[in-house]
């Protein structure tokens, strides 16, 4: 079927929702056209973590392999594109050497879930722990970095009213991101190779008799899709921080899932379900830095939550989404299941 | 007995490969490792700073442990163990006027308590949404971690002159817990709560309950077991360990609360338990095992210059090992015993079955 008649059927609730908040959006910018150009910015920045970890999590899931270790391939894949900063200046080296970490990490997923049949969120955890212990163990203080990449605005696209600001004018690696969501989205819906990863993530044995490979379908897909994860770690130290801390994640590589879940396992819904997580943080995070007169006085309230209550808020909205606020989801059926050929 | 020689293959294996990472990094693992069981067990204090260390790890592990007796995966005993612990120290410095056999034991009670309902949250969670506990109880920490930071920096902060971070005040000497000689009264209240463990799991109606849940949830069900409330109260007991877990550290070695005292106690407990193949007995020299490390990590930074973080990365290994048990027998020529359980934690992934 037509995914796009698939995506409205299942999802009027939330395409209706979104086009709320478009209306809202505009409304708002009539107002105050630079704290929300300021926020919408803010928002797309902070989905892109989310929407490349949640593409990862969602190529594996689709290929029947859950992946809780997208916290910990971004982790080190952050470290690592980090380090190559510092000692190289050169910021695509970086970027790729990242990706691939990332990529490595995914292949020693498959391996665990595949090949050693572990049950696969403890070989996630183990991922996690393990890129925790490296990057803490290899961390020296007083690293300094080589700069970061820098937005390109697109001449003429850049100054649009709203979409300007938010698309086009920003760094790299988030136009990358957002082709990326489109090439997933392309890749899992119209192409063969798209159509025997659902097989094998959905009736391996089925996929098995009509002679689809499917530990050679798992291995390649978890791998890949572990450069995505690799790719948000290189996201958060080469364009978004410009450094790295220890555990500085916090979390994202779980919220992608999240995001995910809410996304129904479908890469442009999850991109809908990053932005709006990314939109509750920016929103949140500009109000406390604006003075009380800049407030409506119907949103003032707001301003005195303390700064932790607000941390809490994406990790709240996770909970609320995976509580099944706004529908039953159904992942693919062999997720978490080891094939075993007979 | 063949799971014991899987365990210790399984540390064995990851000492190896820490030596190679040490060795990669430009390290003595021979001065590293022979400066971390100095720090260990070297002398009394020594033995004393290993028992302490161990001591919430034994709770973080029985908790891990417990949950997946019934399947299910308690990533959260991090949150948990950190609510105890900042409850416990509320208790020990705002309830005043009671006698130590009282004030010590109802802090110890309410950091239990308040480890429970926030573990059983993610139990209810999972009973009536659907949503797989690996993930809420992660976010659980998360929200834990604020939460606890809001009130050690908040209404809880100490205001005593000359304080200017983020910690509860000192709790009352009628809410501390005794050390005997070297042996911390937590270590033993760790033992005999592992024992009362035993006893439940495989001594009740109860116990056989969570164990048929974990095995086969639908079987569970069809022979009449009430799958939600087992779910439930099993988070609930397992929240109950950690949150003690917590209370212990507070009143028996940090004396207040204070964040990043309590820093990953909760994830060790994993490798705890998995270490002990989900065996409460096995819970304890496992965790003695993680808590020598940490014991010695010091040490080790100081004399052998090795960042302390080495022994995180020796505790993934030992995970991996251990889950990784078909590579291990195949090495070991060991064949599966009659009657082996295996964890399978993937069941229900967002589906809530």
């Amino acid at each position: 079927m037509n995914p796009w008649r698939t995506l409205w059927h299942y999802n009027r609730g939330k395409v209706l929702a979104a086009a709320a908040l478009v209306v809202f959006v505009v409304w708002a910018y009539t107002r105050d056209p630079q704290i929300v150009e300021a926020v919408l910015a803010s928002s797309l920045r902070l989905s892109i973590p989310l929407i490349l970890g949640a593409l990862c999590g969602l190529i594996g899931e689709r290929s029947g392999v859950i992946n809780i270790g997208i916290e910990g391939q971004m982790l080190l894949a952050a470290f690592v594109a980090f380090l190559v900063n510092v000692y190289t200046g050169n910021l695509l080296l970086a970027t790729l050497s990242g990706m691939l970490v990332g990529a490595v990490l995914g292949f020693f997923l498959a391996f665990m879930s595949v090949t050693l049949r572990i049950d696969q969120i403890i070989g996630g955890t183990v991922i996690n722990m393990l890129a925790f212990g490296l990057t803490g163990y290899f961390y020296q203080v007083g690293l300094v970095t080589k700069g970061k990449f820098a937005p390109i605005p697109i001449p003429g696209l850049a100054d649009i009213p709203i979409l300007g600001a938010m698309f086009f004018r920003n760094p790299p690696l988030t136009y990358l991101t957002l082709l990326l969501i489109f090439v997933v989205q392309f890749w899992l819906f119209y192409t063969p190779w798209g159509l025997r990863t659902r097989a094998v993530g959905e009736h391996p044995r089925a996929a098995d008799t009509v002679g689809i490979d499917v530990y050679k379908m798992r291995y390649l897909n978890v791998t890949l899709a572990g450069s995505l994860a690799g790719l948000a770690g290189a996201y958060l130290t080469l364009e978004a921080v410009g450094s790295f801390e220890r555990a500085m994640t916090n979390g994202q590589g779980f919220v992608a899932l999240a995001v995910m879940i809410f996304g129904r396992w479908n890469p442009i819904l999850a991109w809908g379900a990053a932005l709006l997580f990314g939109f509750a943080t920016a929103l949140q995070t500009q109000l406390q830095f604006m003075n009380a007169a800049q407030i409506p006085a119907s949103l003032l309230w707001l301003k005195q939550i303390p700064h932790q209550f607000i941390g809490m808020l994406p990790y709240l909205l996770t909970i609320i989404v995976l509580a099944g606020v706004g529908g039953r989801t159904r992942p693919p059926a062999a997720v978490g299941q080891p094939y075993v050929k007979e | 007995m063949r799971s014991v020689i899987l365990s210790i293959t399984a540390v064995l294996l990851a000492l190896l490969i820490g030596a190679g990472i040490l060795l990669l990094s430009g390290a003595s693992p021979i001065a590293a490792y022979s400066a971390l069981v100095h720090g260990a067990f070297g002398d009394a204090q020594a033995w004393q700073r290993t028992l302490e260390k161990s001591t919430p790890l034994v709770f973080s592990g029985l908790a891990v442990a417990f949950a997946f007796k019934a399947g299910l995966f308690n990533i959260g005993a991090q949150g948990q163990l950190l609510l105890g612990a900042i409850i416990a120290a509320a208790v020990g410095f705002g309830v005043e006027g009671l006698p130590a056999v009282v004030h010590a034991p109802l802090a110890l009670l309410a950091g239990a308590a308040a480890g429970a309902v926030f573990a059983a949250i993610a139990g209810a969670l999972k009973v009536y949404t659907g949503a797989h506990e690996v993930i809420t109880t992660i976010m659980l920490n998360y929200i834990a971690i604020n939460l606890t930071d809001y009130l050690a920096n908040g209404p809880w902060k100490d205001t005593s002159p000359g304080n200017i971070v983020a910690r509860t005040p000192r709790i009352l000497d009628t809410a501390a817990l005794p050390t005997w000689g070297p042996v911390p009264s937590g270590f033993v209240l760790s033992i005999v709560l592992a024992a009362i463990i035993y006893w439940l799991l495989w001594k009740t109606t109860f116990g056989f309950e969570i164990r048929t849940v974990g095995q086969n949830r639908h079987a569970a069900r069809y022979a009449g077991i009430r799958v939600a409330r087992t779910v439930i109260l099993t988070m609930l007991i397992s929240g109950l360990f950690a949150g003690l877990g917590g209370a212990v550290e507070t009143q028996g070695v940090v004396g207040r609360y204070q964040p990043g005292f309590n820093v990953g106690l909760g994830f060790e407990g994993i490798t705890i338990a998995l270490l002990a193949k989900t065996h409460p007995f096995g819970v304890i020299p496992a965790a003695l095992l993680v808590g020598a490390m940490k014991a010695g990590s010091s040490q080790m930074q100081f004399v052998a210059d090795v960042p302390k973080e080495i022994i995180d990365v020796i505790q993934a290994l030992i995970l991996f090992f251990i889950a990784a048990d078909f590579l291990l027998r195949r090495l070991l020529r060991l064949k599966a015993e009659a009657g082996e359980e295996r964890l399978v934690l993937s069941t229900g992934w967002g589906s809530g079955e």
